[in-house]
């Protein structure tokens, strides 16, 4: 029993929480990962493409709200998404036009692309907050619950409750089908090979035909729509604050490189080994380590490992590591 | 110097004396105070661009985690210049405490030297053992120490206090504090097989401002250090002063006000004498050997480690320099406020911003820094003001009490980061090079 | 990449794998983008009389190469000798400032690579010719990327053709040798179903046994029908196969003939085969 409750304990406040968080870190890593790929750069503005996006979503959520609409058990927001997708793609496309563009025509080195995505990121960052403000946002409707913990309690008879909310399933089937989803794409199709032809080998694509314009434009698509997804997912999850979003660019940037810049399964890899690391190192495992262990041997403190502040020092640590001991990453040089 | 430099440099001095002596319709302050305020903030600028165009000006290192270095020479001064705490400098306090710090960074040597020694499996195990083992023993010993430290006086102390020296003496420990984080993290980022370091100092950043928000018996965390010693008088001092009522009076200024712009002067004398110092330095430094093998390595790596230059060596020194100037002027910073508050670290403020001030300068000249650390300082500060003034302009027609006229005037304070990036961009487009370009 | 003068390209030595990816492309290719002008008559490939180079200074001297349809044409020559550029000149990866280039009774001069690749040209560079993450047949299926016809016939010539190739269709190019690789570069420029093939350096890096087979292979697309022209380091093997060689020096021609004449004439023996 004890043993059930240590595993129900394990289940809810470590196993789920982190693979919601590491599909969430996944897919924004899939998007860094993506434009590093075909662009060549590491695009520091993805966080504020996410806040920026999520904000339009929540915009149309309460527009869609107001006209009454809503989505049953499922949050207004999903209803939202394809339209902050669409909005957010074409501000990225716009943002490609006016001001990347240009800067391939140079050939410029990718080094100064990354300073221009700076100043995109200044931009990006000052209208999300002129857009929809600085203040914590919570735009989640629908059911809460998937699984309640008193109703587990009561059905299971243990001590233990499990919480699996709706969030979290969501992220998690969203997750899954968007990953497929662009799998599919990337393997499949006849743009997606050109993609990742482009990424393998820049002059030969052009020699074969392949349009560099067209493999950019949609790089930059499917990656505000990637950073979209991500942002909604973790807002529904958690909550919408602009400046977290900003915070999130150094776990999603060591996901994608833990995992091999460039290399999509590498990102979902690496986002759900940060995810779980972090998770893992700032639980307090007293209340498992009760379970388990015999009573002489039981923790007296919270048995933390690190104050939830520190999260970032983990996905750090395992950067670190990984590049110590596998300084390509996880997943070096698999398609794109 | 050119004549194009020099007009440069005077019209940003003009900006500046356009502040202190005219509103012009609302477009500047009008007070010395604050345009004394901008060039002090402008010189702290100046000096953090000057350490960021020393690692990407000269070497191509991309630091994006400036805000952490700043923020740990801004440390200095709580431990050099407070004084100290002495009720928990007991056995089981400070003492303890410091103990369980060397156990900590004795166990990161040994992991390091058997990471160096050993190979495969046996490495591995090794590197396991000693670092779980050893972040328990240090958790054993640091967390109740900690306790004991944290726990005296929460209201104002709760922390380790400082040695009690003169406070400028914090001003080059700061610079150390930075160069050794430097290391640490250029010795790892830079050594491994492909370069790092812009993803490793990223992390570092965060990691320190979280440090110092945290570890209340450092510096008290978020609780904030206030009443740190100042290297000049105090403006109550001075309006207490009869000497100095009637030095004021001899100009015919209110000594309340005389006294505010005397300090800041006095912060800017000494901030002037350090940039001064710190410019002549590099400049000469970029023309001594030194300075030319920096290019060369810069220009044409592969060449220069043919013939036998230590690159990683050269980029660890730069990064150190580098981020020990950020340091520098993160000592100064607190030192000018007298507070040490972490809550206010943010990257865009002391990163991202710095480095809008090196490119729209001029990546790899210094006067450029400089010039680009005032101007852009001017314009975070003015934007700021000017934003709510234009937006109100702009909806001057609409109706008072319509939400989206509420809305807009509220956000308006974050239109600085739209023009701020707006510079940058166009600066990057239309004069890659910034405004003074390197020769 | 800093003193090219271009501040845009100017990186300062910065190489962080974290924020930027080196792979980018390498081609800078000129902004020729015109027409192709109906020019009747004369050999099948005729680039006459061409001049030029990458930057200020030519690199080509009045050069002239011609293929007949069918035919295999070598072009050998000390190093530095433009060989390579002759053949890029072929393909418009640089600027003519005189002479033109006509394929198959039409003036394509004016037109960009990507344009002649639809017109009908095949070309393999000498290094990075593959697509390495990606499998044999994504390769293949890249090469046919301008055609919205139905290509698997062409896939199975090329299998017919290099039969390891259809082996191993399912793994990654990188992964494969050397000499297969270039059997994968040949294949996946056969699949736009060219009317000639440009193959720059085929041999380089690859075993003699290989070179051999790579040779017969040459030889066997030639049949079919696909004019070709080539650049070889290994001038004498390469010379048996060719219908015609062409020996520049300085950008310029210096003997023209028949493969075999080339290798019976003492002054081309002692100066470029080494005896």
């Amino acid at each position: 029993m004890d043993l059930l409750n240590a595993i129900v304990a394990l289940l809810n406040f470590v196993v789920i929480p982190a693979t919601a968080y590491g599909a969430q870190l996944a897919l924004g890593a899939l998007g860094v990962t993506l434009i590093y790929g075909i662009l060549r750069f590491s695009n520091f503005a993805h966080g504020d493409t996410m806040a920026l996006g999520t904000g339009f979503v929540i915009l149309f959520t309460w527009w869609l709200q107001s006209m009454g609409l809503s989505f049953g058990p499922l949050p207004t927001a999903f209803l939202a998404l394809p339209l902050g997708i669409a909005l957010t793609a074409a501000v990225v496309l716009l943002t490609d036009r006016s001001v990347y563009r240009f800067y391939r025509k140079q050939k410029a080195a990718p080094v100064i692309l990354v300073i221009v995505s700076m100043g995109v990121m200044f931009v990006m960052n000052g209208v999300t907050r002129f857009v929809i403000g600085v203040d914590e946002i919570r735009f989640a409707d629908g059911a809460k619950f998937l699984i309640n913990a008193n109703d587990f309690k009561a059905a299971t008879g243990l001590a233990e409750g499990l919480a699996f909310k709706a969030s979290q399933a969501q992220t998690i089937v969203t997750a899954v089908a968007v990953v497929a989803l662009l799998f599919w794409f990337l393997n499949k199709t006849r743009t997606g090979k050109s993609m990742r032809a482009y990424s393998d080998n820049e002059d030969l694509a052009l020699l074969s035909g392949i349009s560099p314009e067209r493999v950019v434009a949609v790089t930059w698509i499917i990656a505000s729509g990637l950073a979209v997804i991500a942002g909604t997912l973790y807002g529904l999850d958690k909550s919408f604050k602009a400046f977290n979003y900003f915070q999130l660019l150094l776990p999603i940037f060591a996901s994608a490189i833990v995992g091999g810049l460039g290399s999509p399964l590498g990102a979902i890899a690496g986002g759900f080994l940060i995810a779980f690391s972090e998770v893992g190192f700032t639980y307090a495992w007293k209340k498992v380590a009760t379970y388990v262990l015999p009573e002489s041997l039981a923790p007296d403190g919270l048995a933390q490992l690190l104050s939830t502040d520190y999260k970032f020092a983990v996905s750090f640590a395992i950067l670190i590591v990984v590049l110590l001991f596998k300084p390509t990453g996880l997943f070096k040089g698999k398609s794109v | 110097m050119n004549t194009r430099n020099i007009v440069l440099f005077a019209g940003m001095a003009l900006l500046i004396v356009l502040e202190g002596s005219t509103t012009f319709g609302g477009i500047f302050g009008g007070s010395w105070n604050t345009a004394l305020f901008i060039v002090n903030f402008g010189l702290l600028s100046a000096i953090m661009s000057l350490g960021v165009n020393m690692q990407w000006g000269y070497a191509g290192l991309f630091n994006v985690g400036v805000v952490g270095f700043i923020a740990l020479g801004g440390l200095a001064p709580v431990l050099i210049a407070t004084p100290p705490v002495t009720e928990v400098w007991t056995a089981s306090g400070a003492g303890r405490l410091i103990f369980a710090l060397i156990v900590g960074a004795g166990v990161i040597a040994l992991a390091i030297v058997l990471n160096n020694r050993l190979r495969g499996r046996a490495r591995l195990l090794a590197l396991c053992v000693t670092l779980i083992g050893g972040f328990f023993l240090y958790r054993a010993l640091f967390d109740p120490a900690a306790e004991v430290v944290e726990a005296f006086n929460p209201a104002t102390n709760s922390n380790l206090g400082g040695l009690g020296l003169p406070v400028l003496l914090s001003w080059p420990v700061g610079a150390a504090l930075a160069a050794g984080a430097a290391w640490l993290i250029g010795k790892t980022a830079l050594g491994l097989r492909s370069d790092y370091l812009a993803i490793a100092t990223l992390g570092i950043g965060e990691i320190i401002v979280a440090v110092l928000k945290n570890e209340d018996w450092l510096a008290r965390g978020v609780k904030n250090v206030i009443g740190i010693p100042r290297p000049v008088p105090y403006e109550v001092d001075l309006q207490n002063s009869p000497g100095f009522v009637d030095f004021a009076a001899n100009f015919g200024a209110d000594p309340v006000v005389a006294s505010t712009i005397v300090v800041k002067l006095l912060y800017a004398a000494l901030f002037l004498v350090v940039l001064l110092v710190l410019t002549m330095a590099t400049e000469l430094a970029l023309k001594s050997p030194w300075g030319r093998m920096m290019r060369a390595i810069r220009d044409n790596e592969v060449a220069a480690e043919a013939m036998g230059k230590n690159v990683t060596g050269r980029h660890l020194q730069i990064f150190m320099l580098g981020s020990a100037v950020c340091g520098f002027a993160g000592a100064m910073m607190v030192t000018m406020d007298s507070l040490h508050n972490p809550g206010t670290y943010s990257p865009l403020r002391f990163t991202f911003l710095i480095w809008v001030m090196v490119i729209v300068g001029g990546s790899g000249n210094n006067w450029g820094a400089i010039l680009g650390g005032f101007l852009i300082s001017f314009l975070w500060l003015k934007v700021e003001a000017w934003g709510p003034a234009a937006l109100d302009y702009l909806t001057s027609g609409m109706d008072p009490t319509s939400p989206l006229r509420t809305h807009l005037q509220d956000s308006a304070a974050h239109m600085r980061l739209i023009a701020l990036g707006l510079v940058l961009l166009l600066v990057l487009r239309f004069s890659p090079r910034g405004l003074i370009p390197e020769k | 990449m800093s003193n090219t003068g271009n501040p845009y390209q100017d990186d300062r030595g910065n190489k962080d794998r974290s924020i930027t990816n080196s792979g980018g492309g390498t081609m800078t290719l000129p902004g020729t983008s015109g027409r192709a002008t109906p020019a009747p008559g004369g050999p099948f490939l005729a680039a006459e009389m061409m001049t030029g180079g990458y930057g200020p200074v030519d690199i080509l001297h009045d050069c002239t190469l011609t293929v007949e349809k069918g035919e295999i044409a070598v072009i050998v020559g000390p190093n530095g000798a433009g060989k390579s550029t002759a053949m890029k000149a072929v393909f418009g990866m640089l600027n003519l400032r005189g002479g033109h280039v006509k394929l198959d009774g039409e003036d394509i001069t004016l037109l960009s690579p990507q344009d002649r690749v639809a017109k009908g040209m095949g070309f393999v560079p000498q290094v990075n010719n593959v697509f390495p993450s990606m499998s044999v047949e994504e390769n293949l299926e890249m090469g046919a990327f301008l055609r919205r016809d139905d290509f698997r016939a062409t896939m199975e010539q090329v299998y017919d053709l290099f039969p390891i190739l259809k082996d191993k269709r399912r793994q990654a190019a990188g992964e494969l040798s050397g000499g297969q690789r270039q059997q994968v570069a040949v294949g996946r420029a056969l699949m736009t179903q060219p009317k000639l093939l440009m193959l720059d350096e085929p041999t380089a890096g690859v075993s003699p046994i290989v070179m051999d087979e790579l040779f017969d292979r040459i030889i066997e697309v030639a049949r079919t029908g696909i004019s070709i022209l080539m650049v070889e380091q290994n001038a004498r093997q390469a010379l048996e196969i060719a219908d015609k060689g062409y020996v520049l020096v300085q950008g310029a021609n210096r003997y023209t003939d028949t493969g075999e004449a080339l290798l019976a004439n003492p002054e081309v023996r002692r100066t470029f085969l080494g005896g």
